[in-house]
């Protein structure tokens, strides 16, 4: 069922909240990834606070849908939906990157987090053997893996496009946050994607393409891509690297960046948030 | 006649298969070769073939682990412990998940195939990774003891097993534990620590040495990690002179963490490393290897030899 107006204005709410917590959280210990933590917002928060059959209450149901966040520095956005849905207090966002706090990248001492991140193109393939297992289980779970796009760049990553096919899980959805934008400079820069699409066509999977700011096109992609029968599907999501933040927005230097004083409060301002928060 | 150990391993890999339904079997296009396809011909829904794709298979299986399987993921030692050391590190051992590894051609075993496909840093490699235990078996009981023993334990455990055959040292009664060594020969002059193939060449060391009137005693230290403290202090106590002998980089593998306990301890007695000496290997006949590369029974006696000279 389509989602109504008032449900996505309540989402695009949420995720200017998780925004201003999130870039909160990684002033505090000035360091961090803003960029990608922005860029990928909506997706997570979709999937998480909307999407997702997932319970805090039951966390090890056998039939939860798995989410595998494989671009692992993007770990305060995630950490924001979690603590959303109950995982932890939301006041545990002060303690990232803090001795016995959340992690800069998302381990398994965190609760809800299903597969340690962090060296990139790794949690593809992971999320790939959570499918095929809980298709030998013949569960109805689904398993979104969410990609960078310059982690597009690990040879792992194209080593799992090839088995997802053979093994036709068509209940593994990757989706790749498209920002075009990677930490050494845009993804043309470095080392071009080329058709995309294409690629992903050639490897068997089925493509989508939407805008990955869109909480209505977000829920039907993932809504055709949970219905799929087959095959794997991709969502190239179209993003814009440090989305809401307008002097982030498009630039590698926010990549992997501590934001100075001046900054977040140009940041907070922009997104309605407190610098005091 | 004994079978080769990579044929036991298969085997009961696919035994353990009939009755424990959460073991999963993965390979990278050597099936034939490991002898999962042993597996694979028992329980075909059970077993994936992940192609030449290394990276992908361990990942893929740490990604299993986390839905209650057991995955066994296998191919030739040497890749295993280097293209699959990224998710050993970062997935498997860092969240402690139940994925076990089947290294199936260590040290020189698949000998003609040259440097390029001898693993001689394994040990040292999985030895490092927090959570990670490491067996190496000794024959075809061991390897059975150490199969059915990943099953039924939790934990990232690495199986390093050889393409070769090995003599029966024990039998099926024989009791093994994590943790423990044996002693597979008593003597009292210098004791011989050894793993895997270098059991048996210890073993031929000693028949001869003590035909010389040297007595020696021979240990398997078939679980690396954990190691049988005890056992290595009482056998420098008791001959007060060691050789570690393995098939194996002299660095970071047997000896390594044997003389890790001995300095610990302040039990340290003179010692000797049989092993390769920190050089790549070559393409030949296994046994002119084991003879060139000195991880042989005479280059178990060498050792010896030289730390009796060296014994207060």
């Amino acid at each position: 069922m389509a989602l109504t107006a008032e449900r996505i204005a309540e989402l695009n709410e949420l995720c200017r909240r998780f925004r201003i917590d999130v870039l909160t959280a990684i002033h505090a210990p000035k360091s961090g990834h803003p960029g990608g933590s922005l860029s990928v917002c909506e997706i997570l928060t979709y999937l998480y606070q909307e999407h997702m059959n997932l319970d805090a209450n039951k966390a090890d149901d056998p039939d939860r849908d798995r989410l595998v966040l494989s671009k692992g520095h993007a770990a305060p956005m995630l950490y924001r939906n979690l603590a959303e849905k109950g995982f932890f207090p939301v006041e545990e966002m002060s303690t990232l990157r803090r001795m016995g706090g959340l992690a800069g990248h998302p381990n398994m001492h965190t609760p809800g987090v299903e597969m340690p991140g962090g060296p990139l193109g790794q949690g593809f393939p992971a999320a790939q053997g959570m499918a095929m297992a809980l298709k030998l289980n013949k569960s109805p779970a689904k398993v979104y893996a969410i990609l960078g796009d310059g982690e597009l760049d690990e040879g792992v990553i194209w080593e799992t496009a090839m088995s997802a096919a053979k093994f036709k899980l068509d209940n593994l959805i990757a989706i790749v946050d498209y920002n075009k934008v990677q930490l050494d400079g845009t993804t043309d820069e470095v080392m071009p994607l080329g058709d995309l699409a294409g690629k992903w066509e050639a490897f068997g999977w089925t493509v989508l393409e939407c805008d990955g700011h869109d909480i209505e096109a977000l829920d039907f992609c993932v809504s055709v891509a949970d219905a799929a029968v087959g095959a794997p599907t991709v969502i190239i999501a179209n993003t814009i690297k440090g989305k809401g933040v307008s002097f982030m927005e498009g630039k590698n230097a926010w990549h992997g960046k501590a934001i100075d004083d001046e900054s977040f409060a140009k940041a907070m301002e922009e997104l309605g948030g407190e610098v005091n928060a | 006649m004994p079978k080769a150990i990579r044929e036991v391993y298969g085997t009961v890999l696919a035994e353990l298969g009939d009755i424990n339904e959460d073991i999963v079997v993965l390979d990278a296009d050597l099936s034939g070769s490991t002898k999962s396809a042993i597996f694979g011909k028992a329980h075909p829904e059970r077993f994936f073939n992940m192609g030449i794709a290394e990276q992908n298979m361990v990942a893929t299986a740490a990604g299993m682990s986390t839905v209650g399987k057991i995955p066994f993921v296998n191919t030739f030692t040497v890749f295993l412990t280097s293209l699959g050391l990224l998710s050993a590190r970062d997935q498997i051992c860092y969240a402690n998940l139940n994925v076990k590894f089947g290294g199936a051609y260590c040290g020189m075993s698949d000998a003609l195939d040259g440097a390029s496909h001898h693993a001689t840093e394994d040990i040292a490699i999985m030895r490092a990774l927090p959570n990670m235990k490491v067996i190496v078996p000794s024959d075809a009981a061991s390897t059975r003891w150490a199969t059915k023993y990943a099953v039924d334990n939790y934990g990232p455990m690495y199986l390093r097993l050889s393409r070769d055959v090995y003599p029966d040292l024990y039998t099926e009664e024989t009791r093994f534990e994590l943790g423990k060594g044996a002693v597979v020969r008593e003597g009292s002059d210098v004791t011989v620590i050894a793993c895997g193939l270098l059991v048996h060449k210890a073993m031929e060391a000693a028949e001869a040495l003590a035909g010389k009137g040297v007595s020696v005693r021979v240990v398997d230290m078939y679980s690396i990690k954990p190691i049988d403290r005890e056992l290595i202090i009482k056998c420098a106590r008791e001959t007060g002179a060691i050789v570690c002998a393995e098939e194996h980089n002299i660095f970071g593998g047997l000896g390594s963490a044997v003389s890790e306990v001995l300095a610990y301890e302040g039990c340290g007695v003179p010692t000797e490393f049989v092993g390769i000496q920190d050089t790549f290997t070559e393409s030949a006949p296994y046994n002119e290897l084991l003879a060139k590369y000195g991880v042989d029974a005479d280059g178990v006696i060498a050792g010896v030899e030289k730390v009796l000279k060296r014994k207060k």
